[in-house]
């Protein structure tokens, strides 16, 4: 048997866990990061930092080695050649909004699902509902 | 009390299992693994080979539980407004993040860490937006703390 489910569990439990540890999911500390003109705590800035510089050195490092070769017989995906248009544009201005609302992005909302938390819970389907209206509206995720 | 000094050792070593979880993703899924994509994608509910982002989002609320439990800093949690406005962010959150193609994961890890352009951008964007919308709240007083 293949142990695919079983390291893509695993990676999904290194998010959470990564998620939690970095103070992602506290919307006040999120809150606090967005608001540079006022009490500004620029500590999540090092999340992405720390993300992108194992991911980034992660896939150069396996691109040299292993080429697009990825696990299990998948091809290693590339950077998407879609283009910098309206969608994208609009798309990011409305997530950011819903961002700075609410202090979540998706990651945070679906890991407070852990501790039932009520934003939580009315978050994550709000969400499926967004996702849905862009897939029905716009053709989103159709593929 | 939690000093400053930890917040930016813990946000640092919480990024880097995030990145290594996205790597882990990204070479064992085949496809990228940001988190509004696969979460849109697990709401097809089209099972079969499919079913990993099942076990992917299991895996991420079993980890986020653990730290929870076991990490003083994690289990901090501050709600920032009104269930009303949580509700329309959500849909907001939800409709753009897919609109857009990403969300903090996909555009701003695994986007920006491939080297894609268009990631930037939104990543700019998204960021600016999150800014300005929190201004407005702390300024125009439309925010009711919780």
């Amino acid at each position: 048997m293949s142990t695919r489910p079983l390291v893509l569990f695993a990676a999904g439990g290194l998010f959470g866990a990564g998620l939690a540890l970095s103070g992602m999911t506290d919307p006040g500390r999120v809150v606090g990061f967005l608001d540079v003109t006022g009490a500004w705590d620029p500590s999540l800035a090092f999340v992405m930092g720390g993300a992108l510089a194992v991911f980034g050195v992660g896939a150069l490092a396996w691109r040299k080695l292993h080429g697009a070769k990825g696990l299990y017989g998948s091809t290693v995906p590339t950077r998407s050649t879609e283009p910098i248009d309206a969608r994208l544009i609009i798309g990011a201005l409305v997530f950011g909004v819903g961002w700075g609302i609410s202090g979540f992005c998706p990651g945070p909302a679906i890991a407070n699902l852990a501790w039932a938390r009520t934003d939580a819970l009315v978050f994550v389907p709000a969400m499926a509902v967004g996702a849905i209206l862009a897939r029905i509206g716009f053709g989103a995720d159709r593929e | 009390m939690i000093l400053p000094e930890h917040n930016f050792v813990h946000a640092f070593l919480g990024g880097t299992l995030i990145g290594l979880a996205s790597l882990i993703g990204l070479l064992a899924s085949g496809t990228i693994p940001g988190i509004s994509g696969l979460f849109s994608r697990l709401l097809r509910l089209q099972g079969g080979a499919g079913g990993w982002r099942l076990l992917f989002f299991a895996g991420l609320i079993g980890g986020a539980a653990l730290l929870f439990a076991t990490v003083d800093s994690a289990a901090i949690y501050r709600p920032v407004r009104s269930i009303a406005w949580i509700g329309a962010a959500g849909v907001l959150v939800g409709f753009g993040t897919r609109l857009g193609g990403g969300c903090t994961s996909g555009h701003g890890i695994c986007g920006i860490g491939l080297g894609s352009v268009r990631s930037i951008v939104a990543t700019v964007v998204f960021m600016g937006a999150g800014v300005v919308t929190v201004w407005v709240f702390h300024n125009i007083g439309l925010a009711v703390p919780r």
